[in-house]
């Protein structure tokens, strides 16, 4: 219990990690840390260091500043590999094997039973063409072969760069339902992605690199309160009152019925009821918080103001 | 440990079979050993000696190189391929070690080269014994060549996983195995030969050039196969020009080799970052 009074119950512990490539620091004085069955997603614009940070985790590249364990394992150790698992930002195999061997090449090499691959290809929808060479295989079904491999014999630490790139929409909501059930196992998830919609409701904590510096990272009602952006209502009017309700709230007056209104998430109940007072004048109010697209914008685009 | 080399070597031999290189490399060979056998067919009567001996002679040459030219073939893409695809940093993810990873592409292509080996000199073999022309001591010179002929194999196995290993990209690699092949089957005997020809029977001549010759793996294995009291020898008419070598100098080349350099190798590929 010592260790996790000390912290040590974190999967993944990154300190003050930097990473040199040439002259430029790619990746800036890090610090994060996952705990077992967390979900965090790790976001940033093209060139950003998500790549590079997972890459490091891995032990794939060299670490120039900083410390990072696994689950109190250097990265890269037998020990921190066997309980990693890693989806590469652009899935490669071997074009003339099948999914199935190659998966079972995989589940050799991490001394998983060659029987549980089946049910693996099964649960990532690719039973049919298992037995197919990969290189007959879409975009989207090596995503899935790639994902298959992520869950031989259940990781502790899966890190998956950009796993639903190619991925149709219903594969995408499969996809985060096979990510929910291996947090609710107990894996530690880090997740780098563009696609912002999709990970609202579908991670824990939310991680923001701008240029290889992280600038945010914290759960998305956090985020969103500490960035304090406003809230827009959007107000309809009943038929012949939008000049009065505009009047009255003030905003702007968007068309022949529509008026827009900004505020703040303390202000909300007031201009609610500044809206609702206005009684059988306005039909209709629609309130849009501030979206993960707005967030990321406000943080990676530097307006954190640091 | 063993079970992690055995996957590796499973997994490149279906690849091999399927790409068709086992294929290739074992037509190559067995249309090449049966060519020279036939046309070995008519210098038997005036040296005495049975046709297969004077196979052997013309298909060690053949081997000299052909042998090195497939293992560099095969092996020049072994490391910078993988590194180019990102198939590298997948399976580095893996608990397997780089070590391990060499082993098992090692063990899958000298599987497909003892194949083609085996296969093409063992057809030629039927051929001359369908033939007629085959003798307890031919035999035991045919098994001989095939046997160090993946010995030679595996040195130059070695060399292309070095350079592979080295190499930027996998083109760049590919250049250096076709360097490789060039220099060290005719550069370097080119080479040699001028010196002998400048020296003209002095110190170099008579002490440094067996050496030298002997140290290069694809002379090695030439000298193995063609010198000595055999009646190869005789067919081959290069008895005589090694005298003077000891024997270990040979042994030591031919199985010094691959050893030594897929340690190189594994150096190097330590370096490589996925
Ligand atoms: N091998 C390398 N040599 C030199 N610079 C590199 C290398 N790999 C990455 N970089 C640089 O490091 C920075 C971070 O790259 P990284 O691949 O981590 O970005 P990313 O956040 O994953 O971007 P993307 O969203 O496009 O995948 C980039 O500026 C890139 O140019
Ligand atoms: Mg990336």
């Amino acid at each position: 219990m010592a260790a996790a009074a000390e912290g040590r119950d974190d999967m993944l512990d990154v300190r003050n990690v930097v990473k040199r490539q040439g002259p430029r620091e790619t990746v800036k004085d890090v610090s994060l840390s996952l705990r077992a069955g967390e979900r965090m997603a790790l976001l940033g614009h093209n060139g950003a260091g998500k790549t590079t940070l997972i890459r490091m985790i891995l032990g794939l590249t060299r670490i120039d500043g900083g410390s990072i364990s696994v689950f109190g394992n250097r990265p890269g150790d037998g020990k921190a590999r066997r309980i990693t698992s890693y989806l590469p930002e652009s899935v490669v195999f071997h074009k003339s094997l099948s999914g199935r061997e190659q998966l079972v090449l995989f589940a050799r090499l991490a001394g998983q039973p060659v029987d549980g691959c089946m049910p693996l290809l099964e649960r990532v929808g690719l039973a049919e063409a298992a037995h197919r060479r990969v290189g007959t295989y879409s975009k989207g079904m090596r995503q899935r072969l790639g994902l298959a491999q992520v869950l031989l014999g259940r990781p502790r630490l899966a890190l998956l760069d950009e796993p639903t790139s190619g991925l149709d929409p219903i594969s995408r909501h499969d996809f985060y339902g096979i990510v929910d059930d291996m947090a609710a196992q107990g894996t530690a998830v880090l997740v780098s992605s563009h696609a912002l919609t999709e990970l609202e409701a579908r991670t824990d904590r939310i991680a923001i690199l701008r240029t290889g510096r992280l600038v945010a990272m914290d759960s998305l009602e956090n985020l969103r309160r500490r960035a304090g952006l406003p809230i827009r209502i959007r107000v309809k009017a009943a038929e012949g009152h939008a000049a009065e309700v505009a009047g009255a709230l003030g905003g702007n007056r968007m068309n022949g019925c529509r008026v827009e209104l900004s505020c703040l998430a303390d202000q909300k109940m007031a201009r609610l009821k500044a809206i609702t007072a206005l009684g059988d004048a306005v039909a209709d109010v629609d309130l849009v918080p501030p979206s993960l697209e707005d967030l990321y914008r406000y943080y990676a685009a530097g307006e954190a103001g640091s | 440990m063993m079970r992690r080399i055995f996957a590796i070597a499973g997994a490149e031999l279906r690849i091999a079979l399927r790409n068709r290189w086992i294929l290739i490399a074992t037509s190559l060979m067995v249309l090449f050993s049966l060519a020279l056998t036939f046309a070995g067919a008519a210098p038997t009567g005036a040296l005495g000696v049975d046709l297969l001996t004077v196979s052997v002679a013309s298909m060690t040459t053949l081997s000299v190189y052909l042998v090195p030219l497939l293992a560099l073939l095969m092996s020049f893409d072994a490391i910078a391929g993988e590194v180019e695809r990102g198939a590298l940093a997948l399976v580095l993810t893996y608990p397997v070690s780089r070590g391990e990873l060499l082993l098992g592409k090692l063990v899958s292509h000298l599987v497909v080269l003892s194949l083609a080996v085996f296969l093409g000199f063992g057809i030629a073999g039927l051929a001359a014994w369908l033939a007629g022309g085959v003798g307890g001591e031919s035999l035991a010179a045919l098994l001989r060549l095939c046997w160090s002929a993946v010995v030679l194999g595996a040195s130059f196995l070695a060399i292309g996983y070095a350079l592979s290993a080295t190499a930027r990209s996998s083109s760049a690699a590919a250049g250096l195995a076709i360097g490789v092949w060039i220099l060290f089957v005719v550069l370097y005997d080119l080479g040699l030969l001028g010196a002998l020809v400048y020296d003209g029977g002095g110190f170099f001549t008579r002490k440094l050039f067996p050496l030298l010759l002997a140290a290069n793996p694809a002379d090695a294995f030439r000298i193995f196969n063609l010198s000595g009291a055999g009646k190869v020898a005789l067919a081959s008419g290069l008895a005589g020009a090694t005298n003077g070598l000891p024997g270990w100098a040979v042994l030591l080349s031919m199985f010094g080799w691959p050893p030594a350099v897929l340690a190189l190798a594994r150096l190097a590929l330590k370096r490589v970052e996925p």
